[in-house]
């Protein structure tokens, strides 16, 4: 390893030196140089070339949105879909500092993490979709409390900087900054309840942006529910995201999975995905009603498709409390909350008004560019996630 | 030792709970400020045009002109270019500019050996504010006849009474004029996200795609003109009374007159503003349908006859009749309870449950 004392001087070396010892992740056996990782910083560079192609040139340059279609892939899967995947960390911190389960403690520091690099991803995606990126923090000086998404842009700050504060633990143990780790240590309650707050608030609030199109969106998705459907949608996916992440992380770096945790966050997912669907299915009878689907055509499929694949297969899999101690049928039913999830909000971002603004003879399917941005994204939140779990004491009952 | 770090914490949690009341006071008085839920009163002296479909020829001088009269500082369609607009847009501020545009913003896709003379608008973009469509149907012969007929139609901002685009853009870049209704935009507040074309029931703002630093486009009713004691060019060029510019609460009256005569009779339409001098005497044509902007997304100032139903003309049949800022304030409404509802209940469950589990584990000691 490179002694870092001797380029940047005793302290800002040292500090450098403690940051980089993986001593500790030695039996997890992460690897850094493989060809997986080389792909992700292939997807990386391609992704930040187009990032400078789009600040350069522009949107119409960039991506296929238009008049009729102003919102496309970045923000129905980016944003939409990256801050539904990071619910889990204000679940998993509430129950473990607020209700004091303490079962959860193991999976706190990797879901928090987890959820710092989905609104990290939102936060970048966001900043490149709208056109006037070196302006964006306009809102936070340019108050307009009657709109959601200044609402949206004030909790995205405050929610990064408290995800920042409950992760920070993790790297000043490592730099052995003992007073620092004391100060957020004290205000580790009062910071996970902010966070608590702003995520109930912000998982809804996305849902919220869309009240204001009755018109537009189809009644399939249109609900004046609809801040609670996003918000209870999230806590599904971000359970089942914790649990993806943990048996996955437990296969691939050979660490102990705990599998009561698992099973609780299982048995989460039966309870909400059951409330997730009774609130649909009701509220399709009491809307556009069960003929909506075979009206609706490709509309009525995708409805479909996303409520099958997402809510009732998974909760179908999961609610027999023996497949609630199997690995393989949690891990399975995870991916299908995830993408189920992820399809309604790219169904609810883009499908929606597709009715709306075909008829205006508007089409839109995500450009390459648009597309290649989405995935080195994607690539920057596995990347960052492995670099700390292999610099960083993210599974601490593991560790000792 | 145990005993110190938990005072300490409780002291902490005590602290946290003041800082918690003060917030929600902050906030509760921040959302009850004069910029929260926005009025659905007509304002004062707000003002709008009439769009009359019967009497509409389609030569599109309005189109014209509003290019033309909307290209100088301060008009809709004025851009300073992307350096003064960059600065601006990092100082917060507006710099007064006084240079007219080389030439007004003309669409010229498309069309061969066009070297910007001819303007081919075909639809509302960021260059064109206002246009004339036409609707035709079979051989197309009868005016204002749904079959085998043809008419035209405007689109336009209707400048909506409690608009969509002002509640949701979050730097405050759309601004009702609080005195006469105006709905225009600050180019230096916008960041660009387009929510306010997501929102906008009728589909109006348009964005600059091609531009590095774009704008949001769309009808300002020319209040740029205003204080020159001047209205909106497309009333101004308008040779046939089609469209003309009044005040709202006449351009009412004279429209629901309009709607009550008798097709067949003679009728005196104002040309250019209302109550003008000069008519353009003719027979009335039967209006079908209903007064478009009386109702729509809760009243517009704008409003439009036609002789041929709106829905035929292709506009949206699913705008409701209130006003649509009330749908997200309900759910903005309700942030600081939840604020409030999380750190009460939580502290107490957070005392309640930690209790709990020291009792249980005694013999383990030691809070984490």
């Amino acid at each position: 390893m490179i002694d870092f004392t001797r380029y940047i001087g005793q302290t800002a070396g040292g500090a450098m030196n403690r940051l980089l010892d993986d001593s500790h992740s030695k039996h997890l056996g992460i690897k850094m140089d493989t060809p997986f990782t080389r792909f992700l910083i292939l997807l990386m560079a391609a992704a930040a070339l187009v990032a400078v192609y789009r600040l350069g040139w522009g949107l119409r340059a960039s991506t296929h949105m238009n008049d009729y279609w102003p919102w496309g892939l970045w923000i129905s899967f980016d944003v939409l879909g990256g801050v539904a995947m990071a619910a889990g960390a204000f679940l998993i911190a509430g129950a473990v500092y607020i209700l004091n389960w303490k079962k959860y403690q193991c999976i706190a520091r990797a879901s928090i993490l987890n959820a710092f690099f989905g609104y990290l991803l939102a936060a970048i995606s966001i900043t490149l979709d709208v056109g006037r990126s070196f302006v964006i923090w306009h809102p936070l000086i340019m108050w307009q409390v009657n709109s959601v998404m200044f609402i949206v842009a004030l909790h995205l700050v405050l929610y990064l900087s408290t995800l920042a504060t409950e992760s920070s633990p993790m790297v000043f143990e490592k730099l052995g900054w003992q007073r620092a780790l004391h100060i957020v240590g004290r205000g580790m309650i009062g910071a996970v309840m902010f966070g608590v707050a702003l995520s109930l608030l912000h998982q809804s609030s996305l849902g919220a942006n869309y009240l204001i199109v009755p018109g537009k969106l189809s009644p399939l998705w249109y609900s004046k529910l609809l801040p609670y459907l996003f918000l209870v949608s999230s806590i599904m996916m971000g359970l089942s995201m914790v649990s993806f992440e943990t048996i996955l992380t437990g296969k691939v770096f050979n660490h102990k999975t705990p599998l009561d945790v698992l099973e609780g966050l299982s048995r989460g997912v039966v309870l909400v995905g059951s409330l997730y669907c009774a609130m649909k299915i009701g509220l399709l009878a009491a809307g556009p009603g069960f003929g909506a689907l075979i009206d609706g055509g490709f509309l009525g499929v995708m409805w479909l498709l996303e409520m099958a694949v997402g809510v009732v297969i998974p909760v179908a899999l999961l609610a027999k409390r023996s497949n609630r101690r199997n690995l393989d049928t949690i891990f399975v039913a995870s991916i299908l909350v995830i993408l189920g999830v992820l399809l309604n909000r790219l169904d609810v971002g883009i499908f929606a008004i597709s009715d709306y603004a075909n008829r205006t003879g508007a089409d839109y399917f995500p450009s390459a560019m648009e597309l290649i941005l989405t995935s080195g994204m994607i690539a920057f939140a596995i990347l960052g996630f492995k670099v700390c779990a292999k610099y960083l004491n993210l599974f601490p009952e593991t560790d000792h | 030792m145990i005993r110190v770090r938990r005072s300490a914490m409780s002291i902490s949690r005590r602290q946290f709970l003041k800082g918690v009341a003060g917030s929600g006071l902050v906030l509760a008085a921040g959302v009850s400020s004069t910029e929260a839920r926005m009025s659905k009163k007509l304002p004062p002296e707000a003002v709008g045009l009439l769009y009359d479909a019967t009497l509409c020829i389609g030569c599109k001088s309005c189109m014209v002109n509003c290019k033309i009269y909307n290209s100088v500082p301060g008009g809709a369609l004025y851009k300073e270019g992307v350096a003064s607009g960059v600065t601006d847009s990092l100082r917060c501020s507006k710099t007064e500019q006084t240079e007219k545009m080389a030439s007004p913003p003309y669409e010229t896709d498309g069309i061969e050996g066009n070297e910007g003379v001819w303007d081919a608008a075909e639809d509302l973009s960021g260059k064109t504010l206002s246009i004339i469509k036409a609707y035709r149907n079979g051989s197309g012969e009868r005016k204002d006849t749904p079959v085998n007929g043809h008419a035209f139609f405007k689109q336009q901002c209707l400048h909506c009474i409690t608009p969509a685009c002002v509640s949701v853009c979050p730097a405050g870049a759309f601004v009702k004029d609080p005195h006469n209704g105006v709905v225009y935009y600050e180019a230096y507040r916008c960041i660009g996200c387009r929510y306010c074309q997501i929102a906008c029931p009728f589909n109006i703002p348009r964005y600059e795609w091609d531009s590095v630093w774009p704008e949001v486009r769309k009808c300002q009713l020319c209040h740029h003109r205003f204080k020159e004691g001047k209205y909106s060019a497309c009333a101004e060029f308008c040779p046939t009374g089609a469209t003309i510019f009044g005040k709202v609460v006449e351009l009412r009256e004279e429209a629901k007159r309009r709607f009550n005569l008798k097709p067949g009779s003679r009728y005196d339409y104002p040309i250019r503003t209302l109550g003008a001098k000069e008519v353009n005497t003719r027979t009335v044509a039967p209006y079908a349908d209903r007064i478009y902007g009386l109702n729509e997304a809760g009243g517009t100032q704008n409003l439009m006859l036609s002789g041929i139903s709106f829905d035929l003309l292709g506009f949206s049949k699913k705008i409701p009749d209130s006003a649509l800022p009330d749908l997200t304030w309900a759910y903005i409404a309700k942030i600081p309870w939840v604020f409030l509802a999380v750190f009460v209940g939580g502290t107490g469950i957070h005392a309640i449950t930690g209790r709990l589990d020291k009792n249980r584990k005694e013999k383990g000691g030691g809070h984490d």
